[in-house]
C-alpha cells in the first residue's frame, strides 16, 4: 500500500471517529442549488446571466498579465488557464515547504510572493477573487477530491471539531444548523447542508462574488461569535473538513445563491 | 449592507426582536419610498395621461423570490413589429422601491421581437407594472405581484 | 476596469431575428443605502445603455436604481447586414464602457 492510500484510509477513519453522528451517506448529500427557485438556478446555469462570470472574465485577463519584480504571468509558468482543471478540487492542501495547508486563494498568493515576486493580494480583493474564480471555473463539474495526504488528517480533524463546537452568544454549532436541521426552514430560507462546491460564489445579498472564508465569517457573525480574521488557520481547517465532507460532489463555481 | 433600498420596514424590526429570527440585523435606512401616487405620476409621465389598455403585454417575473437584489424579469409584447405597427417603447415601474422607475427601453420595427429582459431590484413585496407604447400612440399594460422573502442569515456591514 | 460580456450569434441569415444578451460589472449603488456611519452612500448607477447596428440605433434603455448590481439586460434585433454592433453603457461618476461585436449576415 502506498503512503498516499494509507493516508487516505487514515483520514477517512479520523473523520468517521471524530464525527460519527455527522456522517452522511453520499446519496443524501444535496447542493443548495437544488433548494433555489428555478429562476435563480437558471441565473447560475446561464453563463451570460451569472454575474460571477464577470470575475472569471477578469481572472482570465489577469492570468496572462506579467506581474511583480519577476515580470512573470501565471501563464508563463502554467500555460493556458485550462491546465488548472482539477486543481481547485484538491484544495485546501499542502504547498511546498509551507508548514500548514493553504486554501486556493492562499496558494495563489504564495505564487505571487514566491514566483512573481509581487505583493500578496488582500483577502476578498477583486483581484484575488477573480484569479480564484477563473482557476476554480476550470474544475466545473469535476468532483471535490481532497488529496490523500496523511499530513492533512489533523487539520481535517480540527475542522470537524470546530464544526461541532458550540460558539457565540447564540451558543450554536455549525452542525446544529447544517446537519441537524439541514433542509428545514429558518425564516423563509431553506437551511443548506453547507457544501463548499460553489465558491467563490455570487451571493445576491452581497451583490458580489465572495469566498468561502467570507461565508464562514458570515455564519460566525450570525451565531454572534467573534469572527476569525481572514486567513486564520481555523477557516482553512473548516474548509478542509467541508471539502472532506463533500468529497465527490461536483464543483459549481461560480455558484449563485440568494 | 444587507437591506438595499429597504425603507423602514416594520417586519424586519419585528423579526429581529423575535427569538426565532435573531440572526437578522437591523440597520437604519432612509424612509423614502415610492407610493401608489408616485407610481401613478411616473406612469403619467410616459403616457401623458392616455388610457392604459389591458392586454398585449406579458410580464414574466417570479411570484416569490428569495432575495430582491436580483430578480429576473422579462417583458414581451404581442406585435407584428412592422414599419406601420410596432412597439416604440417598453416601460417598467415599481410600487414600493425608494423611487418608482425600473427601466425604459426604446425599440422599433428592427427589433423583430418586442421582448426585453433585465435583472431588477425589489426592496419589498410589491406590484411591478409593465407598459408598452405602440406606434399608433396607444398604451398597453399589465402588472404582477412579487413576494420578496428575507434571508435568514445576513452579513453585517463590513 | 469594468468588464462586459455580450452574447449574440456571430453569423445570421438576413432577416433573422437575433437575441442579444449583455452583462456588465457595476455596483449599481442605489443612493438610498446608508453606510456604517449612517450617512447615505452616494448614488452610482448606469443610467443609459445604447446599441447601434452599423451606426443605426436599434435599442436604447434608460436604467434606474431598481436595476440589479452587475446589470444583465437583453433585447432583440433583426440581422440586416454584415457589420458591427456597438454597445455603450454610461452613468454616474463618468462611467463609460464601449464594446463592439461583429456579425456576418448571409
Amino acid at each position: 500500500m502506498s503512503l498516499g492510500s494509507a493516508g487516505h484510509v487514515l483520514l477517512g477513519l479520523l473523520v468517521s471517529l471524530t464525527a460519527p453522528a455527522l456522517a452522511q451517506a453520499p446519496g443524501e448529500r444535496r447542493s443548495g442549488y437544488h433548494d433555489m427557485s428555478p429562476s435563480l438556478q437558471a441565473m447560475q446555469d446561464d453563463e451570460i446571466a451569472n454575474p460571477g462570470m464577470l470575475w472569471v472574465l477578469d481572472g482570465e485577463a489577469m492570468w496572462n498579465r506579467k506581474q511583480g519584480a519577476a515580470a512573470k504571468s501565471c501563464a508563463d509558468c502554467h500555460g493556458a488557464v485550462s491546465t488548472m482543471a482539477g486543481v481547485a478540487a484538491r484544495y485546501p492542501a499542502f504547498s511546498g515547504a509551507n508548514p500548514r495547508p493553504v486554501d486556493l486563494a492562499q496558494r495563489i498568493n504564495l505564487c505571487r510572493t514566491d514566483n512573481q515576486k509581487a505583493d500578496a493580494y488582500p483577502y476578498e480583493s477583486k483581484e484575488l477573487l477573480s484569479l480564484t474564480a477563473v482557476v476554480t471555473r476550470q474544475s466545473k463539474d469535476l468532483p471535490i477530491a481532497p488529496p490523500a495526504d496523511p499530513r492533512l488528517a489533523p487539520f481535517v480533524a480540527a475542522g470537524a471539531d470546530l464544526f461541532t463546537q458550540r460558539q457565540g452568544q447564540l451558543n450554536l454549532s455549525c452542525a446544529q444548523c447544517h446537519e441537524d436541521n439541514a433542509g428545514r426552514k429558518l425564516a423563509a430560507a431553506t437551511i443548506p447542508q453547507a457544501h463548499p462546491i460553489g465558491y467563490p460564489i455570487y451571493r445576491l445579498e452581497w451583490q458580489s462574488l465572495g469566498s468561502l472564508q467570507r461565508r464562514l465569517r458570515n455564519c460566525l457573525i450570525g451565531m454572534r461569535a467573534e469572527p476569525y480574521a481572514y486567513g486564520a488557520d481555523e477557516y482553512v481547517a473548516l474548509e478542509l473538513y467541508l471539502a472532506s465532507r463533500a468529497r465527490g460532489m461536483p464543483i459549481e463555481a461560480p455558484g449563485v445563491r440568494p | 449592507m444587507n437591506a438595499p433600498m429597504r425603507p423602514a420596514v416594520s417586519r424586519r424590526g419585528f423579526l429581529a426582536g423575535s427569538g426565532a429570527a435573531a440572526m437578522i440585523t437591523v440597520l437604519p435606512v432612509t424612509a423614502a419610498h415610492a407610493t401608489p401616487e408616485t407610481l401613478d405620476a411616473a406612469i403619467r409621465e410616459v403616457t401623458g395621461g392616455k388610457k392604459l389598455n389591458a392586454g398585449k403585454v406579458a410580464l414574466d417575473i417570479p411570484p416569490l423570490v428569495e432575495n430582491g437584489n436580483a430578480v429576473p424579469m422579462k417583458v414581451s409584447v404581442e406585435s407584428p413589429m412592422s414599419a406601420k405597427d410596432h412597439v416604440k417603447a417598453i416601460h417598467v415601474f415599481n410600487e414600493k422601491n425608494p423611487q418608482p422607475h425600473v427601466l425604459n427601453a426604446y425599440i422599433g420595427p428592427r427589433a423583430g421581437k418586442a421582448i426585453v429582459q433585465a435583472h431588477i431590484k425589489l426592496a419589498d413585496s410589491q406590484r411591478v407594472v409593465a407598459i408598452a407604447e405602440l406606434s399608433d400612440g396607444t398604451f398597453w399594460s399589465t402588472s404582477a405581484e412579487v413576494i420578496v422573502t428575507i434571508a435568514a442569515c445576513t452579513e453585517e456591514v463590513t | 476596469m469594468a468588464n462586459a460580456l455580450i452574447r449574440m450569434p456571430k453569423t445570421a441569415k438576413r432577416g433573422e431575428v437575433i437575441e442579444i444578451k449583455t452583462l456588465i460589472q457595476h455596483p449599481m449603488e442605489t443612493g438610498y443605502r446608508a453606510g456604517m456611519n449612517g450617512t447615505l452612500i452616494p448614488r452610482n448607477i448606469i443610467e443609459d445603455f445604447v446599441c447601434t447596428y452599423n451606426g443605426v440605433e436599434v435599442c436604447r434603455m434608460k436604467l434606474s436604481s431598481a436595476i440589479a448590481a452587475n446589470p444583465f439586460i437583453s433585447f432583440f434585433t433583426t440581422a440586416t447586414e454584415t457589420g458591427v454592433l456597438f454597445f455603450r453603457w454610461t452613468g454616474d461618476e463618468g462611467f463609460k464602457v464601449e464594446e463592439t461585436v461583429s456579425i456576418s449576415v448571409a
